[in-house]
């Protein structure tokens, strides 16, 4: 059997050595993925697209990462690419508010960022799960430094207007609580020969052991006050050196006031696959992805121009546009193929000949209302006061959300938190305000968990999705039904043209959904031109 | 719970269910909202999009003004956007909590839907005379005209 074992992998090694010789490392790791030696992922790498027709053009709608990532691929492959963008920048969603930056929503309110420089606001997305490896893919492509952006953060708070007089709660405690007294109670039943006929003999024992170690239990099986729950609540007077250095132990929560607080609803988040450790962001903001995409393609994306029709025949796909900045004349845009990557609240707007069928997806889902707050203050109180270093404060004002910076710990000077995450009719109510109004009152909020604001908020900027020009709406919130009824009309080749996005993934409003939706649709796309010649 | 507002938070801090009210407008809760009237709703949800002057806006795309808009001769057209969406809009009408959506549901009464549509109708330079009822609002529910004889 040894002898077998080793003459197969022997043969294995060869055909591996093999293969990387003519094909090349990726190759050698997709057979090492077919044999079962490397880890199994979703992710496949960029399509390999060879083969391309010469002369094959495609004109991409959008300088989002959908949009970026088709063009940066398709032109590697050997299409001609053309990309047409509304906004004056690359990214879309993907964005960085800093110091300096000017940003005027609809209706005309302008607001100017007045953060310090270094300092900046993600107002779309800003974080990075481990496993977006298409993502992270792409940051290791262009050279995109990345540092942990920290989810949990146990001494961050849990917060309820109505629990504890309204006095935020670290997450430690709440979490030790919780966990303790649910611990106590399932020690109690299964001593009280309660669970016979579920667990048998020998697996109670080693329930009763394993909630002592989950719940920090006492030797009697109890959540007290006393060593054990102080290590995971934290102590009333933390321990020291010298005279005077014994530590105070804590007094846990009663489980009625940990439970009609309803704090614990808060516990779970971190659980949540998406937010799961480790999670990442680009060093000086998200927005650094955008950017370094924008320079791969410098030259190719036309900046300013807001697409106003669509047009397919049987020889291609022409594009009507007009100066952004001032309407009136049209110029046009051809090209063999086109990928779309405009958001369906816009393109539902768009005249394009397409089949029924993908102009009814194209209508069909409406678009999420989201705010994010960005708020300067003086120092950074929230490190030099409360010990909070990144992570995530959760309450139910409508401000929803505090987090804080997940960069620059432990420096002097100031610093700039996300002083609010609304969704859901909180975020209809904060966007039908002026800016500086959801500035207001997310300080006003945010001063009854942090009482420092009242001294040393400076300034603020708030973005409301449903006002971005560039999106009117912050993303594509598909059902159950609505994905049955219409996503994969919308995720078709409809003639020459096909869409992208994170509204054509199951990941919306992640970056990855709209990185892995452009490598699925140039794919397929490429084949189709491959299998039907040269346009 | 979630209703403490800026001027007078001092005032109510901590003290929970109290509906808290500022000099620019009231901030509402699910379940306050159902207080809301027609004005107050314009304010609060359709103005984010349509703008407090209700001329709409455009960026790349646009958001329909509700002035001087001829679809606006037809209540039962707009009863039709509020309770079953638009594109990018969703929808407003009353249904069972327990859709998977990402976010809860902002729902408006019947009552709601007419009262608001009646305000627009009615202000910003429009003078429509034929009000909307909620019975109007309710027969338009899927359920109500699928059980009409």
């Amino acid at each position: 059997m040894q002898g077998e074992d080793s003459q197969l992998s022997m043969t294995r090694r060869d055909l591996l050595r093999l293969i990387g010789l003519s094909a090349g490392g990726a190759a050698m790791y997709a057979v090492m993925n077919r044999l079962g030696l490397a880890a199994e992922s979703p992710y496949k790498g960029a399509p390999v697209l060879q083969g391309a027709p010469r002369g094959t053009s495609v004109l991409i709608l959008g300088a989002g990462l959908a949009g970026m990532v088709a063009a940066y691929e398709l032109r590697q492959a050997g299409y001609k690419v053309q990309v047409l963008e509304y906004n004056q920048r690359p990214g879309g969603r993907n964005w960085t508010l800093r110091g300096g930056d000017t940003y005027t929503e609809l209706g005309g309110f302008t607001q100017h960022c007045q953060f310090e420089r270094g300092l900046y606001i993600n107002p779309g997305p800003w974080r990075i799960p481990y496993h977006h490896r298409g993502l992270l893919d792409y940051c290791k492509k262009l050279g995109i430094p990345l540092e942990s952006f920290v989810q949990v953060n146990y001494n961050a708070y849990l917060h309820s207007a109505q629990a504890f007089g309204g006095k935020p709660q670290r997450y430690r405690a709440i979490n030790a609580d919780y966990r303790g007294h649910i611990a106590e109670l399932l020690a109690k039943v299964t001593q009280q020969g309660k669970l016979e006929a579920q667990v048998t003999k020998e697996d109670q024992a080693l329930l009763l052991d394993s909630l002592r170690r989950w719940g920090a239990l006492n030797d009697h099986y109890a959540y007290v006050a006393g060593h054990s729950a102080s290590n995971r609540r934290g102590y009333d007077k933390e321990p020291g050196g010298g005279l005077s250095a014994k530590p105070l132990d804590s007094q846990p929560l009663q489980l009625h006031d940990v439970l009609s607080s309803r704090l614990w609803s808060g516990l779970a988040d971190g659980e949540n696959y998406e937010f799961q450790t480790t999670l990442f962001q680009p060093v000086g903001g998200m927005g650094r992805i955008g950017e370094a995409f924008g320079r791969q393609l410098d030259g190719v994306i036309r900046y300013n121009a807001k697409v106003t029709a669509i047009h397919q025949d049987e020889h291609g796909v022409t594009v009507s546009y007009e100066d952004a900045r001032r309407s009136g004349h049209i110029q046009t845009a051809h090209a063999d193929w086109c990928i779309c990557t405009i958001p369906l609240s816009i393109l539902s707007q768009i005249p394009m000949n397409v089949s029924a069928p993908m102009a009814a997806a194209i209508g069909a889902v409406p678009y999420a209302a989201s705010v994010k707050i960005g708020l300067q203050f003086k120092r950074r109180f929230w490190e030099e006061d409360e010990d909070i270093y990144g992570g995530v404060t959760m309450t139910d004002l409508p401000i929803n959300t505090i987090s804080y910076p997940s960069n620059d710990f432990n420096r002097k000077g100031k610093g700039v938190l996300l002083g609010a995450y609304l969704y859901g009719l909180d975020a209809y109510q904060f966007t039908a305000m002026p800016p500086e109004e959801r500035v207001r009152r997310a300080v006003e909020y945010g001063s009854q968990i942090h009482p420092q604001y009242k001294q040393e908020f400076e300034n603020g900027v708030a973005v409301a999705w449903h006002r971005a020009p560039f999106t009117l709406g912050c993303f594509a919130t598909w059902t159950d039904e609505l994905r049955a009824k219409h996503y994969d009309n919308l995720c078709q080749i409809d003639g020459r043209i096909a869409l992208a996005g994170e509204h054509a993934s199951y990941l919306p409003a992640w970056q990855e959904g709209a990185v892995t939706s452009a490598m699925d649709v140039i794919a397929r796309l490429h084949q189709r031109v491959v299998a039907g010649g040269a346009a | 719970m979630k209703q403490l507002l800026f001027i007078v938070v001092l005032l109510l801090a901590g003290t929970g269910n109290a509906v808290a009210q500022t000099s620019d407008s009231t901030f509402y809760t699910y379940d306050s909202l159902k207080t809301a009237n027609g004005e107050a709703i314009f304010h609060a949800i359709c103005q984010g999009c349509h703008m407090p002057d209700a001329k709409g806006a455009t960026g790349a795309g646009t958001y329909p003004a509700l002035a001087n808009n001829p679809k606006l001769a037809s209540p039962q057209y707009m009863a039709a956007v509020i309770l079953f969406g638009r594109h990018d809009m969703p929808s407003f009408a009353e249904r069972p909590a327990d859709r998977k959506n990402f976010f809860r549901d902002t729902m408006l009464t019947d009552e709601q839907i007419a009262e608001v549509i009646n305000y627009v109708r009615t202000h910003f330079g429009n003078h429509y005379t034929n009000n909307i009822t909620a019975a109007d609002v309710a027969a338009m529910h899927p359920q109500s005209v699928a059980t009409k004889p």
